[in-house]
């Protein structure tokens, strides 16, 4: 059990991600109950946009320096991408039965990678995102890649200022009021479709810091990227109960840290030889998934629906 | 309102199944038609990965099948025959490749099948091929048991598809190489082995477990992963605490790319070696922390042979994407279709026969010449008689050959 500290570090950094996503599938659902099941693809578009930034810049200039500037080129071609698809693909959609904007979100996927895919210069590989030279820091009995304390400071914040937002600010309480009941949120003089697209927009930029921290801590992005973290971000926001923006973050940390621990111990217990090891961790993980929705069906913070938005 | 729109829906579905089908028998009226000059046209099939993560080494195969196609008909090298490639991308997709299959087998232009890549979807291939006469050569194909069956690791040897080829040696000669190579020039007497679950990846990673153990090495742990992951770090921790000197991964490269990168970031700063789907241009590009990793390939290495000087003065001067791992045993795969062709014409008094298929078929055991990658001719399992294997390290970014031999299975 000595590479445990490890093991938690890796799984806290994976799951920090999961989060990062997650809240953009739980803060939809949250609002429209729609799951957008193209969010995968908006992370991408993120991670690609902060690719583009880093291509720009002259060589040499300092990836400190860069993050920001990535972030920024991030966040504006998810967000941009995110809200286009609310407007031209899931609002015409609003009044028609729950399948059909399912249907569309899983075609917007397809269009989404194929697009990237086709157009983007040398994307039908996987593409080498810049990355922090210099060894790996020694904390708490495990070592810690530079590049993951980009996602170790930027989770934390990211979830502060959601919270501060969605409690404290005027639109945020809007928010509120519209996962609560829209029409009577509409009553009361409230734009509802403007909160709509905040709620995408939110979702696809912090998709979009996720997904430079993917790009940090895997060295590459892809247009594949966006199928299996969506999906394991979507189990995220499920686990810790969909609709609940605490939840997600929850969901994803649980997630990301049993996954790591399945590849490290599970083939360490007696009769489990077989079961154990990275090909194995994607069943426990989704063992995890039903075994929490069958003992609290709402999920892990799912009780809360008060506080949904 | 349901009724109506299940009415759509099955219009739609009719449309989508009528367009498709449209598509497969596109070329089917044509025939073996003249061109002008009374030159009979015969297709090549090809069929590789020329999308997705694997589109590097597919593209430099499609390039390559080009290459000597545009070559057998500048030199008129069957006199009266026109060649024609006809490149499908099978996503690296068992079941795209299996349509892909049924495509080529209803074209009746087509005599042969250059590829493909990945030896799972060579399995949904080989069948249709069989049935339909069609030759098929992949210069890629590593899995032992796609010639000898699944009885090869008892010694119980049976041909599979007697329609079946390849100019690449199989995962069993390969895994055996490599173990051999770490063990005793490398020193290497601890390793973890990883593998990526496909027919590719475990066959190897089986042989490898199997020859390294006989020698007197050590498998100090094993672990599976799925090759569309990209984050590897519980693994990589895992194998810091075991005391592995290396990893052996059976598996491809842009997953390997990232399992190298992490496995030194880790900590543990000993070298993954790899077989020849590793062994890709791409890989020390994904990777910055590829020095000193090892991978093998069949084949000597292109780039030091003599009979393969014109063929990279060619393939540079008309292609800029690079040839890749498969460049060379492409070219060959090709070629050796084009020498069947050949021998069926010259046995028709010069002009092809009309069970044209069958004819190949029969010539393929009969070919025999000297390609990029050595003496070509099939032993008969249709595997290569050449077992000419190198081994290559990591240097200043660049594979690099360190050691080849003709390796006699053990």
């Amino acid at each position: 059990m000595n590479e445990l500290p490890q093991q938690l570090a890796n799984g806290l950094i994976l799951g920090a991600m999961y989060g990062l996503i997650a809240i953009g599938y739980t803060m939809v659902y949250g609002i429209v109950q729609l799951i957008n099941f193209a969010h995968g693809e908006i992370f991408m578009i993120g991670g690609f946009g902060a690719l583009t930034v880093s291509l720009w810049l002259p060589d040499g200039f300092s990836l400190l320096a860069a993050i920001p500037l990535m972030i920024i080129g991030g966040v504006i071609c998810s967000v941009a991408v995110g809200t286009a698809a609310e407007r031209f693909a899931y609002r015409p959609l609003r009044g028609a039965p729950r399948l059909a904007p399912l249907i569309t979100a899983i075609g917007l996927s397809i269009l989404l990678q194929q697009a990237i895919w086709k157009w983007y210069p040398e994307a039908k590989k996987d593409r080498t995102f810049p990355q922090f030279s210099g060894d790996p820091v020694h904390i708490f009995g495990a070592d810690v890649q530079r590049g993951d304390f980009f996602l170790i400071l930027a989770a934390p914040l990211c979830m502060l200022a959601l919270a501060y937002y969605v409690n404290k600010t005027r639109t945020g309480r809007g928010m509120q009021a519209t996962a609560q009941d829209p029409d009577t949120a509409k009553l009361m003089g409230i734009n509802t479709d403007r909160i709509i697209v905040m709620a995408f927009a939110i979702g696809a930029a912090f998709a979009a810091i996720a997904a430079v921290g993917y790009g940090l801590h895997n060295g590459q992005v892809g247009f594949k990227m966006g199928f299996i973290m969506g999906l394991k971000a979507f189990t995220a926001a499920v686990l810790g109960g969909i609709g609940n923006i605490y939840g997600a973050m929850l969901g994803g940390i649980v997630l990301g840290v049993a996954e790591a621990l399945a590849t490290g111990y599970m083939a360490d217990v007696p009769g489990m030889e077989q079961f154990g090891g990275g090909a194995w961790k994607d069943v426990w993980a989704f063992a995890l998934l039903i075994l929490v929705l069958l003992l609290r069906p709402q999920g892990l913070l799912g009780e809360r629906v008060a506080d949904r938005a | 309102m349901r009724n109506r729109s299940a009415l759509i829906l099955t219009t739609v579905l009719t449309t989508g199944a009528l367009t498709l089908t449209a598509c497969g028998s596109r070329d089917k009226d044509k025939g073996s038609d003249d061109n002008g000059g009374g030159k009979t046209t015969v297709t090549i099939g090809f069929d590789a990965p020329l999308t997705g993560d694997l589109s590097a080494l597919g593209i430099g195969m499609r390039n390559s099948a080009e290459l000597a196609v545009k070559t057998a008909n500048k030199e008129n090298t069957v006199d009266g025959v026109e060649f024609k490639l006809e490149p499908l991308d099978d996503q690296a997709q068992p079941s795209v490749g299996g349509q892909n299959a049924q495509k080529f087998i209803s074209n009746n232009d087509v005599i042969g099948v250059v590829g493909p890549l990945n030896s799972s979807v060579s399995q949904s291939m080989q069948k249709p091929f069989n049935d339909a006469n069609l030759t098929q050569i992949s210069p890629a194909n590593t899995g032992t048991e796609l010639t000898q069956g699944d009885g090869w690791k008892t010694g119980d040897k049976k041909r599979q598809f007697k329609t079946f080829f390849r100019t690449a040696t199989t995962d069993q000669v390969q895994g055996q190489f490599a173990a051999q190579y770490l063990f005793q020039k490398a020193k290497i007497k601890k390793v973890y082995l990883i593998d990526d679950q496909k027919t590719y990846g475990a066959g190897l990673a089986a042989s490898f477990k199997d020859t390294f153990t006989d020698l007197g090495g050590k498998i100090v742990g094993s672990d599976h992963v799925n090759p569309e992951d990209r984050d590897f770090k519980s693994v990589t921790s895992k194998v810091k605490g075991t005391g592995a000197e290396a990893v052996y991964y059976g598996g491809e490269y842009p997953a390997a790319a990232p399992l190298s990168q992490q496995l030194k970031e880790s900590g543990a700063k000993i070298p993954l070696m790899g077989g020849d789907g590793m062994k890709s241009d791409e890989f020390p590009k994904l990777n910055k922390k590829a020095e000193g990793d090892f991978g093998t390939s069949v084949g000597a290495p292109v780039e030091e042979l003599p009979s393969a000087k014109k063929f990279i003065a060619e393939y540079n001067k008309n292609y800029k994407e690079n040839m890749e791992t498969y460049g060379g045993g492409t070219y060959d795969a090709t070629w050796a279709i084009i020498e069947a062709v050949k021998l069926a014409v010259d046995e028709n008094d010069g002009k092809l026969p009309s069970d044209a298929r069958e004819k190949v078929l029969a010539s393929m055991s009969k070919v025999k010449f000297d390609g990029v990658t050595g003496s070509v001719s099939f032993d008969k399992y249709g595997d290569t008689t050449n077992t000419m294997m190198t081994a290559y390290e990591v240097k200043n970014n660049k594979w690099g050959s360190k050691f080849s031999e003709a390796y006699k299975p053990r």
